[in-house]
C-alpha cells in the first residue's frame, strides 16, 4: 500500500496537492467542491483588511498554455470571511487561510483572525503582481519580507507560510531572509508578470494592463525556483506553476517540494485534477516500489 | 469530465441592430465558433467593460439581446452597425432538450437563452409562457411562435395577456396540459417559484441562472453558487441540483464575494 501522506510544517495532509490561492477560495462552498476534487489541502483566496472588488473587467484572457489574469485581489474583507471559514470546515481537511496587507502590522491582525477562524496554517501573500502597494511590491526586499514574518509569527502560533514571487532576480536572498525571519515554509512560485495586447483592439486586454502569467507556461521556470530554494534553504518547500497532471506534481517534488499547489489546472482540467493527480502518483509508486512518497522529494539533486 | 483548453478572443463586426422591446437590443455578428443553446459568451467593450452575454442566436450568425441596465450595457445598446467587439467563448453548460411535450418559461430577458433550446429541439411539442412587466417590454412573443404550437404571455399590469407573474401562467398551463420538462431563464425570484411548481406537479426542469461573474473561465470563483461554477458547471442547472442548492433564490454575492440576499 502507497502512502500520499505529508506533514507540511506539522500540517497533516492526506495528499501533497493543495488548492492554490487566488482560484475558487472566495467562498465556502467552492472551498468545499475543492476538497471533494481530492485536496489534500486548502488555500483560500487571499483576504485584506476590507471588501475589495478587485479590477474591472477584463482580467483574464485565456491562453493555449496558461492563463493571464488581474483579479486585482477582490475578496469580501476578514471579517465577512469567517462565515465562508465555518463552512470551508466542514470538508475535513486542512484549511491555509492566505492574507494581503500594507504593513507588517495589517498582515499580523490578519494572520491572527485566519488562526481565529480555524486555519490551520497562514499564508502571506507577498507576491501578486497586479494589486498597487501589495503582494509583489513588498515581496520583492528581503527586510521589508523579514519584518513582516517577524510581526506575524509573534502574533500566531500556527506555521506561517511564505509565497514568494519569481519576478526579481532576488529570490533566493528573499527566501533566506524569510528562513531566518521564522518563516515555515516558502511556497513558490505565483505569477510571471505579463501583458498581452489584442492587435485588434490596439490595446492591453486586462484592464490593468498587466497581469501575472500561469498555466503550463511557467513550469519550467516554477521547477527551477523550487529547485534552487530547496539547496539554499532548511525550511520545505511548497511548489505551484502550472501543475495539471501526476507527471508535472512530480517534476515539481523530485526538484524538492513536499507539496504542490493547483490553481490554473482547475480551470483547465475541473475540480477532479487533485484526485486525478493523486491516482497518477500512487500509480508511478506502484510501478517503482516506492511506499512512502515522501522518498521522492528532492531525488533530482545530487 | 475532460474541460476545455484555450478559448480565444475575436473582434466581430455588428452586422445587424434590432430593437426588440422598450431598452432591449439585439445585435447580430457573423462568428463561426461552435455553440449550444444555453451558453453563454464574454463581450468586450475596449474602454468600458466585458460582461457575460447568453447567446440568443446560434448558427453562423450570433446574436446576443442586451437590456441596458449598466454601463456595458448602455454601450451595447447604443452600437450600430458596422461597430466592433470583443468575445470570447462559448462559455458553460447549456440546456438538454428530451423528445416530449416541453414548456418554456420566459420572464425579462430570459427569452434569449431559450430561444436557441427551441429552436434546435425537432419532434417536440413545445409551449411557451412568456412573462414582462408590461406590454411594451415583452420580448420575443413573434419569434416564439415559429416554434411553439402554444404562446402566451403574462404582463405583471395586465397590459397584455394574462395578468399576473409567468408563474401564475404556467401554473395554468399545467393544469391543461400534462409536460415532460420545464426550461426557465428569467429573475431568480420567479425560477424559484417556478422550480418549486415543477417540483409539486412532478415535472423534470432546467433553468439558466445569473450571478455576478469577473473571469468568466471557470477560474476565480467569483460567480460560485454553492460551490458551482455559474460559468462552467452551469448556467444551466437540473432541477436536482437546484434542489441541492442553499443559495438558490436566497442569495447571491457582490462584486467582492460578499454575501447579498436575493
Amino acid at each position: 500500500m502507497t502512502s500520499l501522506k505529508v506533514v507540511l510544517a506539522g500540517v497533516e495532509m492526506e495528499n501533497p496537492t493543495m488548492l492554490a490561492s487566488g482560484i475558487m477560495g472566495e467562498t465556502g462552498g467552492s472551498l468545499l467542491a475543492m476538497a471533494k476534487g481530492g485536496a489534500g489541502a486548502l488555500v483560500t483566496k487571499s483576504i485584506g483588511s476590507v471588501p475589495r472588488q478587485g479590477h474591472k473587467n477584463p482580467t483574464l484572457v485565456e491562453l493555449e498554455y496558461g492563463y493571464m489574469n488581474a483579479m486585482g485581489l477582490p475578496n469580501p474583507g476578514i471579517e465577512a470571511f469567517g462565515d465562508e471559514m465555518y463552512e470551508a470546515a466542514k470538508a475535513g481537511v486542512p484549511i491555509v487561510g492566505s492574507v494581503f496587507g500594507s504593513s507588517a502590522e495589517e498582515f499580523a491582525i490578519l494572520a491572527r483572525r485566519m488562526q481565529e477562524y480555524g486555519a490551520e496554517a497562514v499564508e502571506l501573500n507577498l507576491s501578486c503582481p497586479h494589486a498597487k502597494g501589495y503582494g509583489m511590491e513588498m515581496g520583492v526586499d528581503p527586510d521589508v519580507v523579514a519584518n513582516i514574518i517577524k510581526e506575524v509569527k509573534q502574533a500566531v502560533v500556527i506555521p506561517v507560510f511564505a509565497k514568494l514571487t519569481p519576478n526579481t532576480h532576488k529570490l533566493i536572498d528573499v527566501a533566506r531572509a524569510a528562513e531566518g525571519a521564522g518563516v515555515d515554509a516558502i511556497v513558490a512560485i505565483n505569477t510571471l508578470k505579463a501583458m498581452k495586447i489584442d492587435v485588434d483592439a490596439r490595446q492591453p486586454v486586462l484592464s490593468n494592463r498587466y497581469g501575472g502569467l500561469s498555466g503550463p507556461a511557467v513550469r519550467g521556470v516554477g521547477v527551477r525556483c523550487v529547485y534552487e530554494l530547496y539547496e539554499a534553504l532548511k525550511i520545505p518547500v511548497i511548489g505551484v506553476g502550472g501543475i495539471e497532471d501526476w507527471r508535472s506534481a512530480l517534476e515539481y517534488m523530485m526538484a524538492g517540494a513536499v507539496a504542490v499547489q493547483i490553481g490554473s489546472g482547475v480551470g483547465r482540467r475541473g475540480p477532479q485534477v487533485f484526485g486525478d493527480i493523486c491516482a497518477g502518483i500512487s500509480d508511478y509508486m506502484n510501478k517503482n516500489g516506492i511506499r512512502d512518497i515522501t522518498q521522492l522529494v528532492g531525488v533530482a539533486h545530487d | 469530465m475532460t474541460e476545455r483548453f484555450m478559448v480565444t478572443q475575436t473582434m466581430v463586426t455588428i452586422a445587424s441592430r434590432t430593437e426588440e422591446a422598450d431598452g432591449v437590443v439585439t445585435l447580430r455578428f457573423d462568428w463561426d465558433a461552435p455553440a449550444s443553446p444555453g451558453q453563454f459568451i464574454m463581450v468586450w467593450i475596449p474602454g468600458v467593460d466585458e460582461v457575460p452575454m447568453s447567446l440568443s442566436y446560434l448558427g453562423d450568425r450570433k446574436g446576443i439581446t442586451v437590456k441596458n441596465i449598466g454601463d456595458a450595457t448602455k454601450a451595447l445598446t447604443s452600437m450600430q452597425v458596422g461597430d466592433r467587439i470583443i468575445v470570447r467563448g462559448p462559455y458553460g453548460r447549456g440546456y438538454h432538450v428530451p423528445p416530449g411535450r416541453i414548456l418554456v418559461v420566459g420572464g425579462g430577458t430570459g427569452m434569449a437563452s431559450l430561444l436557441p433550446a427551441m429552436e434546435r429541439i425537432s419532434a417536440t411539442d413545445v409551449h411557451t409562457a412568456i412573462g414582462a412587466r408590461n406590454e411594451k417590454e415583452l420580448l420575443f412573443e413573434e419569434r416564439s411562435k415559429k416554434t411553439s404550437s402554444n404562446v402566451r404571455v403574462s404582463t405583471d399590469d395586465g397590459s397584455k395577456g394574462f395578468h399576473g407573474n409567468a408563474v401564475q401562467l404556467a401554473k395554468e398551463m399545467m393544469s391543461e396540459t400534462k409536460y415532460d420538462m420545464v426550461l426557465g431563464c428569467g429573475p431568480e425570484k420567479m425560477l424559484f417559484f417556478l422550480h418549486k411548481l415543477c417540483l409539486e406537479n412532478g415535472i423534470p426542469c432546467q433553468m439558466s441562472l445569473e450571478r455576478y461573474m469577473k473571469c468568466g473561465g471557470g477560474l476565480c470563483g467569483s460567480c460560485a453558487i454553492d460551490g458551482k461554477r455559474v460559468c462552467r458547471e452551469g448556467p444551466v442547472f437540473s432541477g436536482d441540483e437546484l434542489k441541492s442548492m442553499k443559495e438558490f433564490g436566497k442569495q447571491r454575492r457582490d462584486e467582492c464575494g460578499g454575501r447579498l440576499k436575493l
